[in-house]
């Protein structure tokens, strides 16, 4: 099952790739046809997917390279299954926002579904190796589709953001070969199979060079401050779709790695960073909001509101504590479903005025008043408003991260002034006032393709804001699993609120 | 038993959805009048379940669960009935079907008319479910959806661009107030380990120690301050009026801006426990003084309402911050009807003199504007605390909590005092500037009584200025009996025992507030050099008066500007020139480095693959060897 969730979207690559060649108009609808098969198969995994239970699920395994220990080794958990759910949404939404895409479509569409087989990957694989062989994967396609179908700057942008990331996928590497070496060193077999090694016995200095390996590659994904320059060129510089993914899915891959590789491999070693990654993510939060507010260009100004958001994601994570972990997997699907909407909306913009500078604008509501309505939904939603979906995973990463990091949990709190302010005065700049501008009078409003592209993210942002349940069960058991992982490995102890069974109880007062 | 009582957020939230999509279709007046039905049925729907609260003594209400929500930290979709939210939501349903009929008339030729309704209904449902939320974070998930109502009101005519400012200045504003209230439930559920009602106000006296109590007062009081428009946050409001007049009355008066005092009601437990509710109180003292000082000088009509009702905020703080909720909620009750009529009435008058809004211009306008006239005199007869009236009731009661409380609390009857006195010359003033006198109309206005679904509702809040101050008198404590239950977990402040000691404070402020009035009443009823020269008498304080103490040039001078200018700095300096200038310089750094070594760029992927291997490998031993220790 999960098997086919990777090869659907590779074969259906190769089926565009081996559409006639004068028949280029097919590949964007053959494409997104096909790109509905992982959302089906997705689909049924979601909701077959058994809640209350920790492990992996659907695992699947076969030895791939023996003498090494490489197996391809799939399964999926609480922590993975949102995010699989969103790349399947992302992708058909991704690709039907391109039909601008003019020029050599069919390689564009083979990217992007080779882009969501290398994501699913990375999220499903079990197996260091092979989760690495799809990390690296995930970059070639997002190279090209950043290069070849970006702005004026597109070459510069692909390219630092290529740089950053291999620099980051070195010292992955390196870590990953290492543990497999120890692991041989230990029982005489090496390894790449997650399990296994999680009963690594290694030593603190050991596990802090390689919890160090890993992070970096993590950090620069997510980015974290410092490395995160890459990111706005990025998104300035890719096509609507480049940006949808890149926020919506790719920059997950950071913070998954961080929960799922990090926490788990060298639990005393992350212990003991809490306060470095704890002080990185909120220097990401309320850096990347203070820098969001002046930014002229409205994709630079959403590029650095998600600095700020994923601050939220890391620092959840750092916190230790069920209602931290919970609110950083559920903001990882929500950070995705309302960057993912504000990109395309952007997009949505550009496409008719070829422009994306605040000051261009101004008035818009009354020219285009629905697409007005959606940017400020979406807006809220990001902003944190109780009731969409945003808001559930900050304010569960807030609540969650005071019990054991008070400090940093007060300061992050800060960030939600900051996201009201550099949204609302965007929007204020953009659509209020009179459409004073001749170009902007004979805007029009959206069509139904634009807006049908919206419909199914609005709904996901309504419904996970008040019945965030359907993904909160599906969490749960996993987040606990993993809390259990790192107080039962490490001297650290979750503090008396930071766990569920606790609030359900009462007590637990000495 | 009264698990029907989700029904009262439904009818408005479905009214919403409903005018949402189907709205322009049905026009002007359907989407109006469905409107108003939705808040009609909300209250029908919230006097029936507040039936048991009467018929039973000591019901406590009970706790109605509808879906789980973020169930780690406690929060659900529940709805605590008990009476204080009984009392809430039949204000907020009562005073906002009023507002919604009025609206009828007043939006009609508007081209977002149904649009309104949408927003109206909307905000109804938020505040609904604020008031009945049974755990902090449905109160906080209210507390934030009427911020947006708030902000999509009060930028309605958002092509002016003052009102999409002023829009965005209140959301902002109250989100720094929201940063506090969001500390203060983090500390809660570190404490408790649930944001649930029911998890948290009896085990207050076994959990919280003083100094936690009052650290969670404190933060729930910044996060009140925003909402309810305290000192230093009040400054949205006076420019929330750029909002359509039916707003201003029904969450910028009656309803919203209360939610602070509300909060600090519900939480009465944690206040008691520690030693927040004095500087509650105290903000609230020195916010009602401030902010009636300057509504004396405003000349805006609906300025002058902003600035009395942030003055009168101040009196339901100190109430509440003194342990007198029962006073606070009393008045609080009294003020949504008064303070609703005088914002109605001001939009009658704005609607009769063609969107006029400065009484510098208004004059004699009572003959032809009679019924708005009246009812408006008596709402400033109401608030200026005139027995039987109903703010005579309520604002004595708070003056006598304060009083009896001592100390300190003499301070804040004295300041209670001289604001009544300040209060009943302002509204007076105003009265007699607008409905008296020589018309001073702009050319080719001509006043006119405004439509009956417009003064329908000024007759009734009219009627409930008058006689809802008998719910709660000396002589019979109605309201009292009937919020008991929701307080039994604390020691209610009252004001002193005995009618003999009723009858003097009654007297003292009654005093006051008569004497502010007859003042007004002696300059404003006669010509305007009179008035003139009156305010000429007070020289430079008028003028600070006039521009609110430049409070908000203040802010921009400390805050917004120096706050943008870090951010311009951190953004185009340090970020794009520092940290990417650095990445950027390495960049061309290697590339410089490349050419001088391009002999070994052969150009052959082979040869780039040993490379790479080659130093992967090297990598790899290196953090083999200095990880292992060897």
């Amino acid at each position: 099952m999960l098997t086919a969730l990777i090869l659907v979207p590779a074969v259906a690559a190769v089926v565009v790739m081996l559409l006639p060649s004068d028949r280029k108009e097919l590949a964007l609808p053959v494409g997104f046809a096909l790109s509905f098969v992982p959302l089906a198969i997705a689909g049924y995994l979601f909701f077959e997917f058994e809640t209350g239970v920790a492990g992996y699920q659907f695992t699947q395994k076969a030895v791939w390279y023996e003498p090494w220990g490489i197996s391809w080794n799939l399964g999926v958990d609480g922590i993975s299954l949102g995010l699989v759910a969103l790349s399947v949404i992302l992708i058909p939404i991704a690709l039907a926002a391109s039909t601008t895409i003019t020029d050599r479509t069919k390689e564009f569409v083979v990217f992007t579904l080779l882009l969501e087989a290398g994501l699913i990957g990375s999220f499903l694989a079990l197996d260091l190796f092979l989760f690495f062989v799809f990390f690296e994967a995930v970059l070639v396609p997002m190279y090209f589709i950043i290069g070849i179908w970006g702005s004026e700057r597109r070459i510069y942008a692909a390219m630092k953001f290529f740089i950053f990331t291999a620099f980051g996928s070195a010292f992955l590497l390196a870590s990953i070969v290492a543990l497999s070496v120890f692991h041989n060193r230990q029982f005489g077999s090496p390894s790449f199979d997650l399990l296994e090694l999680m009963s690594l016995d290694l030593t603190l200095d050991q596990s802090r060079w390689l919890f160090a390996g890993f992070g970096i590659a993590f950090a620069i994904k997510v980015p974290v401050f410092p490395l995160h320059t890459w990111l706005p060129d990025a998104h300035v510089q890719a096509p609507t779709a480049g940006s949808v993914l890149l926020a919506g899915v790719m920059l997950k891959l950071g913070t998954y790695g961080l929960l799922r590789f990090n926490l788990n491999l060298f639990p005393q070693a992350a212990v003991d960073a809490v306060p470095i990654i704890a002080g990185l993510a909120v220097i990401g939060i309320i850096y990347g909001a203070v820098v969001a507010i002046v930014q002229p260009d409205l994709k630079k100004l959403v590029a650095y509101s998600s600095v700020s958001h994923l601050g939220f994601i890391v620092l959840g994570t750092a916190a230790l504590t069920s209602a931290g972990f919970q609110g950083a997997v559920i903001q990882n699907v929500n950070h995705g479903l309302t960057t993912g909407a504000l990109f395309l909306l952007v997009g949505m913009i550009y496409e008719r005025r070829h422009t994306k500078k605040i000051e261009d604008f101004g008035g818009l509501a009354k020219v285009m008043p629905i697409f007005a309505g959606l940017f400020l939904f979406t807006a809220f939603a990001s902003i944190g408003l109780p009731g969409l979906n945003g808001f559930v995973g900050e304010f569960l990463v807030l609540i969650g991260s005071f019990p054991s990091i008070p400090v940093f949990a007060t300061i992050a709190a800060f960030g939600v002034i900051l996201a009201a302010i550099y949204l609302l005065w965007a929007y204020e700049r953009v659509f209020t006032g009179i459409p004073d501008k001749p170009e902007n009078q004979k805007l029009t409003d959206l069509n139904a393709r634009e807006i049908g592209l919206m419909v199914p993210l609005v709904v996901l942002m309504l419904v996970l804001g008040l019945y965030p349940k359907i993904l909160l069960d599906r969490t749960a058991a996993s987040t606990e699993a993993l809390l259990d992982r790192v107080e039962q490995a490490t001297t650290y102890e979750v503090p008396e609120q930071g766990r569920l069974a606790d609030v359900f109880a009462g007590e637990g007062d000495e | 038993m009264t698990d029907f009582v989700w029904l009262v957020i439904a009818f408005p939230l479905a009214g919403a959805v409903l005018l949402h999509f189907l709205g322009r279709r049905l026009g002007e007046p359907l989407a109006g009048i469905i409107g108003t039905l939705a808040a009609a049925a909300a209250f029908v729907v919230a006097f029936v379940a507040a039936l048991p609260f009467i018929v039973e003594e000591g019901n406590h209400g009970e706790t109605v669960m509808l879906w789980e929500w973020m169930p780690a930290i406690g929060a659900n979709l529940e709805i605590t009935w008990d009476p204080l939210a009984a009392v809430m939501a039949l204000i907020v349903t009562g005073v906002g079907s009023l507002i919604h009929l009025f609206s009828v008339g007043y939006m009609h030729g508007d081209e977002r008319f149904a649009r309104f309704f949408t927003y109206l209904n909307l905000f109804l449902a938020s505040m609904l479910t604020l008031v009945l939320g049974g755990n902090f974070a449905m109160v906080f998930l209210g507390w934030e959806l009427v911020g947006l109502c708030s902000y999509l009101l009060i930028s309605f005519w958002y092509t002016k661009p003052s009102a999409a400012a002023a829009g965005k200045k209140a959301f902002v504003v109250n989100r720094i107030g929201d940063f506090g209230f969001m500390v203060g439930l983090m500390l809660v559920f570190t404490n408790f380990g649930t944001l649930a009602f029911d998890g948290i106000f009896e085990r207050v006296p076994e959990i919280l120690d003083g100094s936690t109590a009052t650290a969670i007062g404190l933060l729930f009081l910044v996060g009140a301050a925003g909402k309810s428009a305290q000192i230093p946050l009040y400054v949205w409001l006076p420019d929330a009026m750029e909002g359509p007049t039916p707003v201003s009355a029904l969450i910028h008066a009656a309803t919203m801006v209360t939610a602070g005092v509300y909060l600090v009601a519900r939480s009465a437990t944690i206040f008691a426990a520690g030693d927040a509710g004095i500087v509650v109180a105290v903000v609230g003292a020195l916010t009602a003084l401030w902010a009636a000082s300057i509504a004396i000088a405003q000349s805006d009509i609906k300025r002058v309402l902003a600035y009395s009702t942030v003055s009168q905020l101040g009196y339901m703080f100190i109430a509440v911050g003194l342990g007198g909720y029962i006073a606070g909620i009393f008045h609080l009750m009294t003020h949504a009807f008064f303070k609703a009529l005088l914002f109605l009435g001001s939009g009658s008058v704005i609607h009769g003199m063609h969107e006029e809004q400065d009484m510098n211009k208004m004059g004699g306008l009572l003959e032809k504007m009679p019924v708005t006239g009246v009812t408006m005199g008596i709402a400033t007869l109401a608030i200026a605390g005139i027995p039987p009236l109903a703010g005579f009731w309520s604002k004595d009661e708070i003056l006598g909590v304060a009083f009896e409380y001592g100390g300190v609390g003499i301070v804040l009857w004295v300041i209670g005092l001289v604001t009544a006195l300040i209060t009943a010359f302002y509204m007076t003033r105003q009265w007699f500037m607008v409905f008296t006198g020589e018309p001073r109309w702009e050319e080719g206005v001509d006043p006119h009584e405004s439509p009956r679904s417009m003064t329908v509702p000024l007759i009734v809040l009219a009627v409930l200025s008058v006689g809802a101050g008998f719910l709660n008198t000396p002589f019979r404590l109605t309201l009292e009996h009937f919020l008991e239950p929701s307080f039994e977990l604390v020691k209610v402040a009252h004001p002193p025992e005995g009618l003999g000691m009723f009858a003097l404070l009654a007297a003292i402020s009654v005093g006051a507030g008569i004497a502010g009035a007859a003042m007004a009443g002696f300059v404003y009823s006669r010509p305007r050099e009179i008035w003139e020269r009156f305010q000429g008498g007070f020289g430079g304080l008028w003028e600070a008066w006039q521009a609110a103490y430049r409070v908000d040039d203040l802010y921009g001078a400390t805050i917004v500007t120096p706050g943008r200018k870090l951010s311009e700095r951190m953004a185009f300096d340090f970020d794009a020139g520092g940290i990417d200038g650095f990445v950027n310089g390495v960049g061309r750094a290697v590339r410089s480095a490349g050419a001088r070594t391009r002999v070994l760029q052969t150009g052959l992927v082979r040869n780039y693959g040993v490379g790479f291997v080659a130093g992967l490998l090297a990598v790899v031993i290196w953090l083999v060897i200095a990880g292992g220790g060897v």
